[in-house]
């Protein structure tokens, strides 16, 4: 059984997928039970969140397992704990889109993208890394292109399976060019033969930063996202926007953090204006979208650059600090999906006209979207204030004030497009001012979910301090 | 009635706002509680200022009856009050015409309760000039008397008359007189308020007698840089513009006549018998004391304000049609000797001659006090009935309101400076005053003091003299005689009037030796 | 254990917000009492607070530590000082009255409450804050609820644009702010957002300098300073009437306070560097915003701009680093606050009743609306800085700050804008409450009720109560400015 602890969310995670693919044939028959599918995910999630919490915490000495193909340490723990949460708040989300929620395929693929993305916050291993990629990109390639008979959606699909196979394929180059010199695959053996500069390794870091620039869509990386986000099924293209995202930032902090260690060290600056194009670049475009999810899309290639500043940042605060900007940015960027999927469904719509008089037809939802939105844009009380302070914080610590500045300007940029999308819910009426006749109803699992985000971000933007010991305490286990 | 009298001033200067409160409790549409209760009030300072003259040790030196307490700690200002014999002239001045002017404002009927509420407020920040020993203080109740003042005369004034404000934006006259006041008499005390804060600045107190005594010492060396004397000299004049134009001085008296034609009866006694003269107590008060050497300086300059004032004054009044400007500018002419005789005193401080011409200035002051709300009041009374104030409207009424004839006559004639009236004494006294110091000034105004008599009798003439206007002789437009109310109004004045002019030494023995203190 | 009663201060609007919030939008009635138990509460204790508060031990009192987040040294720390206490009872004040002259809105009540007193939150938060990061929180918490106040519930004409432009310069402004705390943070050493702290850190003279500017002005954009003032005179026209209340009494203190607090009190020396800048945007503040607003036909920009020039004397007071100027300058704040409350207060009431606010077409008010029309004048008169009223207290202390500077030629300048002043106001309480009523409003002004009035009264009370006895106030704001005189090397 010890053995097993640094993957007991894995395997759980194994096991609640198999549960689904047995309940699957017994609900087919019975229409009306078919919602159980979500609960069952969802409840399983959770229960596999709590079944780890209390039985496999690392210990404070990280340890390699099976033979150094993952590390069993509390930075992959965190990021695994959050991944449990943010697929459970989805699974609430799938089961209020028509197409999706009573086809047991999407849960399953769901439960797979998510132990993947598990094993990538984990893997310790050149190998167990491209595989725990795969098993997370292909689920989700699959759940983007889910809705066969939309066009878009089709199209959502197979372009992010063209794009991630192309970046999957330079990513592998990568690697094999890395085990190709060093005979190693072992990502904490590498850091010696990468801690000072050369061409090849210069050559190898870009093939592996463009491949994981593809999965957290950084400048110019970005244009897959918005296509894909608008085409996909709008939960689906939350959990892509979330928690790929994060996972993909949690690999690329190991690769800076054990072996690419000189790129930290000497080449933040390249970094620092990749990531001052990518908040750039997205706020930018942003401003000019009239569909809200492109505008999110955008929105969240700017939220990469935001916590690519953290990156820039890298030692003290910074590991920490993108940690802490990933987790409230998981919740809060759910959360604003989970809105768009709601009104999605209720008007057919995501242009923004859809969204006029949203708070009077129905107030609990634009009081959610106040917080997503205020949250996105940095306001205090919700967490993406203090998780943007927290990057500057590095930033400046770092001696970066000036991308820190650079980074407040972008904010600014940001705030201005949040607001507009809130005015089209506070300010604007629908066409004939009759809001009464058309409320927006809101189905218990996601009305379940929204307020679990909302008091989430409420709580990581007020008492943000255990969270970010938290966060820090994953960062440190890092090294 | 110990308490009284340790808390004498206080209790002057304050009962009035009682009286307003109480006013302001009163119900609404009882116009005679609302009335007589403000009349009543107001009677009160008046017997505790006479209680004060009583009281009052002429030959004391300094103030009496002071009173301090803590007001604007961080500045170092308190509420200081005291009196001396100027001061206990203008206090005793003001408490006479308040109630003289409520009681002749009980013609007014639109909304007592606010006219007589303003009118209470107006006396306080009056005596609060007169009583204040504190520079700050002084300021404050300075401005504050502007309000009551500018409401009075744009909520209560003239209805008629409109006049361009500017590119052709048309104002009730009413307003555009008030607003003229206001700012005016705002911009006037610009450089009062700027030359205050530095005084405040340099000695970190606002004392007056302290005060006094520091800056006139302070005679050598640099202010911010700037040489003392060059400050000093732009302080002096900062401090003479701000008085200046509330007495009003040639050139600064254009709001005066405005002013005076558009307020109400009560209002421009009020602005003519006290309001003035707060600007020529402030050239007592404030400029002699704490500039004798720009003062002396200066002194050739203010006589020439001076004469022009009365020069100006007296053509512009004889050239008048509206019988209430014809008053209004012969106040011009008549604080023209005021300010001459200030100016005497300020070029050759502390001699006899000096003393004499400001003796006649205070009593100026307080005889102008007197006529000029009389004769403000008697062209209220008519104005009342005709509803027009063009001379050439009348003529010949005297048949018709004798009694109101008589005392306008003798009104008037204390204003010219008929002998045996109080104005008599006093215009005497500055004459005599000045002829030493500023003999071709003097000599000037006595030219202009000629045509004082010329619009005088020109007004006597049109109202009561020459041919009836038949308009006023009968029917509905029958001229009525000055009723009771409006005698009982008159005779105060009349009385003090004829008493100064007879035995002016009970006023004049208490001037002069607060001049003699004050300026030696 | 003292009992908290700035966090409960603090959160008492917070807590009321969320109540509202759970409320049924029809609840209107139960909505707007709550609001308004919870603003007298809040008034009550701050009102506490100032009371009791001990002049004589000066420093920070009322003082509460609650460890937020020790790695960083962040923490709950809230206290008053003078300088704070009288913000503190402002923003009680300005609260309840908001509430009371809101007790109308009847689109979406229940939105328009909880966002206010968010805000409302926020504003005290940041009076009380003891500790930078915190500071910049409640800031925050104060900017957001302004967009939508604005934006939802302003004026239809111009609320998008306004809201829009006031949120993005105040966001611009605090952000700019915020940066310069950071390398502050960093640059002292100390690891610790104390401000208590941070007051002794002994920044070096270069950096003072360098940071002080970006810090200064960017918490002064909010205290409308000259050229940043733009987005205030659209800002407080968009807005609906509680909300201009609340924005230019409290919040324009907000960005003031806090300028003096970050930018004054931890970076003397940049202080002492920048004033003659400072002081030279201040006085264009204050006569330039006098003449704009002299010729301004619409009443509520006159009040707008009024605020411009009335907070430049603020910033003013604060630049001349002297005794004088700041007492002034904290008397001004308190005076200023309920003073524009109080225009703003019946610029809303006559506009509820004429629906229009265009001076030329308004007159004859006083008939119907006689309270509001005295309450209008009793600001004029504050604003032109009338003795016995609280702007003399307040203003005339400052111009004897400038004085004591070498740029003492200002208070000459400066000067020029209390006429200007007077003959603004008195023109649009002559021509709006005393000129001839338009026929189309006779008998169509419906009289206040006792809510209206109970405020206009409160208002009232305390310009008029500090304009006859100072020390009612200026004992308190001077116990602040002793310990910034020390900071600033005992000048």
């Amino acid at each position: 059984m010890i053995v097993l602890l640094p993957i007991l969310p894995e395997i759980l995670l194994l096991a609640l997928g198999v549960l689904i693919l047995i309940l699957d044939p017994f609900l087919k028959k019975d229409e009306a039970r078919r919602p159980f599918l979500g609960w069952f995910t969802a409840v399983g999630l959770l229960a596999a969140l709590t079944v780890s919490l209390l039985l496999a915490r690392p210990a404070d000495d990280p340890a390699f397992a099976f033979g150094g193909m993952v590390r069993f340490d509390w930075l992959g723990f965190v990021f695994k704990m959050f991944f449990l949460f943010a697929a459970a708040v989805t699974a609430l989300f799938f089961m209020d889109e028509e197409k999706l929620n009573r086809r047991a395929e999407a849960y399953l693929l769901l439960v797979a993208a998510a132990l993947g993305m598990c094993l990538m916050a984990s893997a310790a291993d050149l190998v167990m890394l491209y595989l725990a990629i795969e098993t997370t990109s292909i689920p989700l390639y699959i759940l983007a292109g889910f809705l066969r008979q939309d066009d878009k959606s089709t199209e959502a699909g197979f372009k992010y399976l063209l794009f991630g196979a192309l970046t999957s394929a330079v990513l592998l180059y990568g690697f094999s060019l890395i085990y190709g010199l060093t005979g190693k695959t072992g990502l904490y053996e590498l850091g010696v033969y990468f801690n000072n500069f050369n061409l090849i390794a210069m050559g190898i870091t870009f093939l592996v930063l463009a491949g994981l620039a593809f999965k957290v869509s950084l400048f110019p990386f970005h244009f897959w996202a918005p296509d894909v986000y608008e085409g996909a099924p709008t939960p689906v293209a939350g959990f892509l926007s979330t928690v790929s995202k994060a996972a993909g930032f949690a690999v690329l902090a190991r690769l800076f953090a054990v072996v690419f260690v000189w790129v930290s060290d000497d080449w933040s600056l390249i970094l620092a204006i990749l990531a001052t194009l990518t908040m750039t670049v997205g706020n930018l475009i942003a401003l000019a979208q009239k569909n809200i999810k492109r505008l999110l899309a955008y929105s969240s290639i700017a939220h990469a650059g935001y916590a690519l500043v953290g990156v820039v940042a890298f030692y003290g605060l910074g590991l920490p600090s993108v940690v802490f900007y990933l987790i409230a940015y998981v919740l809060t960027n759910l959360l604003a999906f989970g809105i768009v999927a709601v009104v999605g469904r209720v008007t057919g719509s995501d242009e923004f006209p859809a969204y006029y008089g949203l708070s009077r037809r129905s107030a609990g939802l634009g009081l959610a979207a106040l917080v997503a939105f205020l949250s996105l844009s940095g306001m205090p009380p919700f967490a993406g204030f203090v998780a943007k302070v927290f990057v500057f914080v590095a930033a400046v610590e770092s001696g970066w004030v000036w991308l820190a500045i650079v980074g407040v300007l972008n904010s600014i940029v940001g705030l201005y497009y949040y607001l507009n999308v809130l005015k089209y819910m506070y300010l604007y009426r629908m066409e004939n001012q009759d809001e009464d006749q058309h409320p927006v109803p809101v189905s218990r699992p996601v009305a379940v979910a929204l307020i679990v985000l909302v008091a989430g971000i409420l709580l990581l933007g007020t008492l943000f301090g255990p969270w970010f010991g938290l966060a820090t305490y994953a960062a440190a286990a890092l090294f | 009635m110990e308490f009284i009298l340790d808390h004498i001033l206080t209790l002057i200067l304050f009962f009035p706002v009682l009286a307003a409160v109480v006013v302001l409790l009163l119900p609404k549409d009882n116009l005679k509680a609302i009335r007589w209760t403000a009349l009543g009030m107001s009677i009160v300072p008046f017997l505790l200022s006479i209680y004060l003259w009583t009281q009052f040790q002429a030959g004391q030196a300094g103030f009496q009856f002071e009173e301090q307490y803590t007001w604007y700690a961080m500045l170092n200002s308190t509420f200081h009050v005291g009196v001396d014999g100027l001061s206990l002239t203008m206090v005793l001045l003001t408490a006479l015409l308040t109630p003289v002017a409520l009681l002749a404002s009980f013609s007014v009927a639109d909304r007592v309760k606010a006219y007589m509420f303003l009118f209470l407020l107006l006396e306080t920040g009056m005596l609060g000039v007169f009583m204040a020993l504190d520079l700050l203080i002084f300021f404050v109740f300075w401005e504050v008397g502007l309000v009551p003042m500018y409401f009075l005369i744009n909520q209560w004034g003239s209805e008629k008359g409109e006049r361009e404000l500017w590119k052709g934006v048309k104002i009730q006259a009413r307003n555009y007189a008030s607003l003229k006041f206001i700012i005016y008499t705002m911009a006037g005390s610009l450089g009062l308020l700027l030359a205050i804060q530095l005084l405040g600045v340099l000695f970190k107190t606002y004392d007056l007698p302290t005060l006094t005594a520091q800056w006139t010492a302070l005679t050598e060396g640099t202010i911010l840089n700037v040489p003392v004397a060059t400050v000093k000299a732009v302080a002096f004049w900062a401090f003479v513009v701000a008085f200046a134009v509330k007495v009003p001085v040639w050139p600064f008296h254009t709001w005066l006549p405005d002013a005076h034609t558009e307020a109400p009866t009560a209002g421009s006694m009020i602005l003519a018998g006290v309001l003035l003269k707060l600007g020529a107590y402030g050239f007592l008060r404030l400029v002699l004391p704490l500039y004798p050497a720009e003062s002396a300086k200066y002194a050739g300059a203010l006589a020439f304000l001076a004469v022009m004032a009365i020069v100006f004054g007296a053509f512009a009044s004889y050239g008048q049609k509206d019988f209430k400007r014809l008053v209004a500018y012969s106040s011009v002419n008549h604080m023209g000797f005021v300010l001459l005789g200030i100016a005497a005193a300020a070029k050759a401080s502390g001699t006899l001659d000096a003393t004499i011409a400001l003796n006649g200035a205070v009593l100026q002051m307080f005889n102008h006090g007197l006529s000029a709300a009389g004769m403000f009041f008697l062209v209220g009374v008519l104005y009342e009935r005709t509803h027009t104030r063009n001379l050439d409207d009348f003529g010949g009424l005297f048949p018709l309101v004798p009694v109101y004839g008589g005392i306008l006559i003798f009104t008037s004639m204390a204003s010219l400076g008929l002998p045996g009236l109080n104005g008599f004494v006093s215009e005497f006294l500055v004459v005599r005053g000045s002829w030493p110091i500023l003999t071709v000034y003097t000599a000037i105004a006595m030219i202009g003091l000629l045509f004082t008599g010329a619009y005088i009798l020109k007004g006597i003439k049109q109202v009561l003299h020459g041919p009836l206007n038949e308009h006023w002789a009968k029917g509905e437009h029958k001229l009525t005689e000055i009723n009771l109310r409006e005698i009982v109004v008159m005779a105060p004045l009349m009385a003090l009037i004829l008493v100064i002019g007879v035995y002016p030494a009970w006023i004049l023995d208490v001037i002069n030796k607060a001049m003699m203190m004050l300026f030696h | 254990m003292q009992f908290p009663f700035l966090s409960v201060i603090v959160f008492t609007p917070l807590a009321a917000a969320l109540i509202i919030l759970v409320y049924k939008p029809e609840w209107k009635k139960a909505i707007r009492w709550t609001a308004l138990a919870a603003g007298l509460f809040a008034l009550m204790l701050s009102a506490w607070v100032y009371i009791s508060y001990d002049k004589s031990a000066a420093g920070y009192q009322f003082v509460e530590k609650y460890d937020w987040m020790p790695m960083l040294g962040i923490s709950l720390h809230f206290g008053v000082d003078g300088m704070s206490a009288p913000l503190v009872l402002l923003t009680g004040v300005v609260m309840v009255t908001g509430v009371m002259i809101s007790w109308g809105v009847e689109d979406r009540p229940r939105e328009f409450f909880a966002f206010l007193f968010i805000l409302a939150s926020g504003v005290f938060g940041v009076f009380a804050s003891l500790d930078l990061f915190m500071l910049f929180f409640f800031y925050e918490i104060a900017v957001f609820p302004m967009y939508l106040l604005i934006a939802i519930w302003g004026w239809i004409k111009t609320r998008e644009y306004a809201a829009m432009k006031l949120t993005l310069y105040l966001f611009v402004g605090s952000v700019i702010s915020l940066i310069g705390a950071l390398v502050m943070y960093f640059t002292s050493g100390q690891h610790t957002f104390n401000m208590l702290a941070l007051e002794t850190a002994k920044f070096t003279p270069e950096f003072q300098k360098t940071w002080f500017l970006p810090v200064f002005l960017g918490f002064a954009i909010l205290g409308g300073i000259f050229p940043f003032h733009n987005w205030s005179p659209d800002g407080h026209v968009a807005a609906p009437t509680a909300v201009s209340m609340f924005h230019a009494g409290v919040l324009m203190k907000l960005g003031a306070f806090a300028a003096l607090r970050v930018g004054i009190m931890l970076l003397p020396e940049g202080a002492k560097f920048w004033a003659p800048l400072i002081m030279g945007l201040a006085l264009v503040n204050i006569v330039y915003g006098a003449f704009i607003a002299s010729v301004q036909t619409d009443f509520k920009y006159v009040i707008g701009f009024s605020s411009v020039s009335h907070m430049g004397l603020v910033a003013m007071g604060f630049a001349t680093l002297n005794a004088d100027g700041m007492i002034g300058a904290g008397v001004q704040m308190f005076s200023h606050g309920v003073m524009t409350a109080l225009f703003f207060a019946v610029v809303g009431m006559v506009y509820d009743r004429a629906h229009t606010r265009d001076i030329p077409k308004l007159g004859g008010m006083i008939k119907p609306l006689p309270l509001a029309g005295i309450g209008l004048i009793v600001g004029s008169l504050v604003s032109m800085g009338m003795p016995g009223f609280s702007g003399f207290v307040a203003e005339f202390p400052i111009f004897r700050g400038i004085w004591s500077t070498h740029l003492w030629w200002m208070a000459i300048v400066g000067a020029i804008s209390i006429v200007v002043t007077a003959a603004y106001v008195l023109r649009v309480v002559l021509k709006v409450f005393f000129g001839k009523m338009p026929e189309e409003f006779e008998h169509h002004i419906p009289p206040i009720n006792w809510l209206d009035k109970t405020a206009l009264i409160l208002l009232m009370a305390f310009m008029i109560g500090i304009g006859l006895f100072p020390a009612l106030m200026v004992p308190w704001v001077e116990s602040g400015v002793q310990h910034i005189l020390a900071l600033l090397g005992g000048a």
